[in-house]
């Protein structure tokens, strides 16, 4: 039996390949994207390239056919320089790919999977302005109208879909039946009466697209059902399990990143004649955020082992992301003062990294709705 | 086109280097890599593969850590690769490593043997040229274009105020300067599938390679100490500007 942070050969080298990818490719642009809050174009085709895209996916249709750790690991190395990017890569996987391979037809998987892992980005398509974490409420109708489903409604906080071609979208087709109409089903940009709308000016991940959706009378062919009629609302929330050890993955990234930033400049910035690392309450605080990295790396590693080795991981999940987004902001948080004045600048990286790890807190289920997770299976007779 | 590749594996450009004796501290490296122009040839050699077929080799003289090197190669999208092993890739001088280079081979067919101008860490640039000198086969060295006809090899390269374009015979010796390309990153396909791959393990001491080294590596000096710097004083910009430029011109003799 293998330590959990023991890495394969393979797992070592693509970790050490895509943080080299990062740093080269991404590192220049981070602060530029930020504040433009605009994703680069250009990395999108450097990411397919690279496999990024559709690592867990069959070779015959273009994937690497590699585990679900091993999209935890790419997650991982990404954020370690920009969230925005391990966010992308994490939806397309942990989402979108997982989605089709769990509940897509064969013929669905053909004509979609090798768009999705050579070149086209999708997204995963649940929340609306008045449905959150009470997701089930959603409001988007779909009818079947002859050999089309019409799509009516609007989707809020979609990731990636600035730059999406497919997306997941979940709507209710029986309101009668309440959850049990919940049904999902894959819509292409150009398909009529979908569109892009506003795009949200946000405190972090500020690179990472999140847009309005809406459908307009919206034409999808029958085929492109993902699943079956009424069992959507098991597309939508398991496919979301899987997506909270990704969010957790981004969420180690991003502490790892903090962490280290801290370590390298209180080793060089002096006071009192001294570098602030010689200071024991500085190596104290240091050494706790320490502690509270290691913790949440153990557990968004153990949760994905678990899934890959076929094994409940529910609970592990949601525990994993509760606890890496704490730690993620609050070893961020530490990192700002670390730095004193210069780490609220943006002159340094930590104040982005401080306003990124907001965000793990609320996407893919508040960390109130993954302590009633938690709660419910615990008490669970 | 069969072609073959020289990769030698260096120190990280970042990593830290210690000397003791006349020798760099192997083990004190914390990583090593493709020596870039290497890099830069492999995958021009993956791109001619790409695009008319044939296979790309790629050969590494050194201790067994260099089969990280010849993974990455594989990774990248090499189909074989030899290891000729040594103890240490500091024990034989150029000749020595165009001679090995060249035994390891023998038997083999190569069209094309491609290379990077220099390695980055000593900067020789000399082991494709002594092997083509061997052989007695063309060489063009510092190329930014390469184009591969039936019967002959057109490279092009830079040269003083402008570019200079050569033919050559086949085989030849081509080395790769910046600008021919810009490698990839080995996908996640790649790596997975480079961990399957055999290479092939040569002893150096089995292939004949007489080993008199007829260069000798006297000693390694780190560079000197970069001195402090200084902090020109004066009442306001202008009389600052003044202070400076007296430095340049009378001190350090910049002006
Ligand atoms: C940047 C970003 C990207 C996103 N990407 C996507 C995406 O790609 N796809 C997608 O479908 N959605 C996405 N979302 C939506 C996200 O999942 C929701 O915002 C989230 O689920 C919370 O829903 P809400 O915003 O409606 O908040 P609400 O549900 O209104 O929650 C507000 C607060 O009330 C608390 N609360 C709610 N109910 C209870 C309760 N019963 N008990 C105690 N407390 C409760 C919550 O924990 C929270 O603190 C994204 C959001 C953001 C900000």
């Amino acid at each position: 039996m293998n330590a959990l942070t023991q890495l394969t050969e393979e797992e070592r080298d693509f970790f050490q390949i895509v943080r080299d990818f990062a740093e080269k490719e991404v590192r220049p642009l981070v602060m530029k994207m930020d504040a433009a809050g605009q994703f680069e174009k250009s990395l999108i085709p450097k990411l397919f390239e690279m496999g990024l895209m559709g690592i867990e996916l069959p070779e015959k249709h273009g994937g690497s056919a590699a585990s679900f750790f091993m999209a935890i690991l790419g997650v991982q190395a990404l954020s370690q320089v920009d969230p925005s990017v391990g966010v992308m890569v994490d939806v397309q996987n942990t989402l979108v790919n997982n989605a089709f391979l769990r509940w897509g037809s064969e013929s669905l998987k053909d004509k979609y999977l090798p768009q999705l892992a050579s070149g086209k980005v999708g997204s995963y398509c649940l929340s609306e302005s008045s449905s959150g974490s009470d997701a089930f409420a959603l409001k988007t109708r779909a009818e079947k109208k002859g050999d089309k489903y019409i799509l009516n409604g609007q989707k809020l906080w979609i990731t990636n879909a600035g730059e999406a071609d497919i997306f997941i979208i979940i709507a209710n087709l029986n309101p009668e039946a309440g959850y049990k109409g919940i049904t999902a089903f894959i819509v292409e940009r150009g398909f009529k009466g979908f569109s892009v709308s506003k795009k949200e000016d946000k405190l972090g991940i500020r690179a990472s697209s999140t847009c309005e959706l809406v459908l307009e009378d919206c034409e999808v062919p029958l085929e492109n059902l993902l699943g079956e009629e009424g069992k959507g609302y098991k597309v939508a929330i398991e496919t979301l399990n899987e997506g909270r050890i990704g969010i957790g993955a981004q969420m180690v990234g991003l502490a790892e990143a903090a962490l280290k930033h801290a370590i390298d400049y209180t080793k060089q910035r002096e006071q009192f004649g001294k570098p602030l690392s010689s200071f024991q309450g500085m190596q104290f605080q240091l050494a706790q955020m320490a502690i509270d990295v290691e913790t949440s790396k153990l557990m968004v590693y153990n949760a994905a082992r678990l899934k890959d080795a076929g094994l409940d991981f529910v609970n592990e999940a949601a525990m994993a992301k509760f606890h890496s987004s704490q730690v993620a902001e609050r070893v961020a948080s530490l990192a700002v003062e670390c730095f004193g004045g210069y780490g609220f600048t943006k002159d340094y990286p930590v104040e982005k990294l401080y306003r990124d790890a907001k965000i793990g807190k609320i996407y893919e289920g508040t960390s109130f709705m993954q302590l009633m997770t938690i709660a419910k299976n615990i008490l669970a007779d | 086109m069969d072609i073959l590749v020289l990769i030698k594996q260096v120190p990280d450009t970042e990593a830290k280097i210690t000397v003791s004796g006349n020798k760099i501290n192997e083990a004190g490296v914390s990583k090593w890599i493709i020596s870039p122009y290497d890099e830069i040839a492999l995958e021009e050699a993956i791109r001619i593969k790409e695009k008319s077929g044939g296979t790309v080799t790629a050969i590494s003289v050194g201790d067994d850590s260099v089969q990280a090197s010849l993974r990455q190669a594989f990774a990248m999208g090499a189909d074989t690769a030899i290891q000729v092993k040594t103890d240490s890739y500091q024990m034989l001088d150029s000749f020595g490593i165009a001679e090995a280079l060249l035994k390891a081979i023998e038997g083999k067919e190569y069209k094309v043997i491609l290379a990077g101008r220099q390695g980055s860490d000593s900067d020789n640039g000399q082991v494709p040229l002594i092997m083509a000198t061997l052989k007695d086969w063309g060489v063009v060295p510092f190329a930014k274009k390469v184009e591969l006809k039936d019967d002959k090899a057109i490279i092009e390269c830079e040269a003083e105020g402008g570019d200079a374009v050569y033919e050559s015979s086949y085989p030849v010796v081509v080395t790769a300067n910046a600008g021919l390309n810009e490698p990839r990153y080995p996908s996640l396909k790649g790596i997975m599938a480079s961990k399957k791959k055999p290479i092939e393990v040569k002893n150096i001491s089995e292939l004949g390679v007489s080993g008199e080294a007829r260069i000798e590596v006297v000693g390694f000096e780190p560079p000197p100490p970069r001195p402090a710097g200084r902090v020109i004083d004066g009442a306001d910009a202008a009389e600052k500007a003044k202070a400076l430029v007296k430095a340049l011109a009378e001190e350090i003799k910049a002006l």
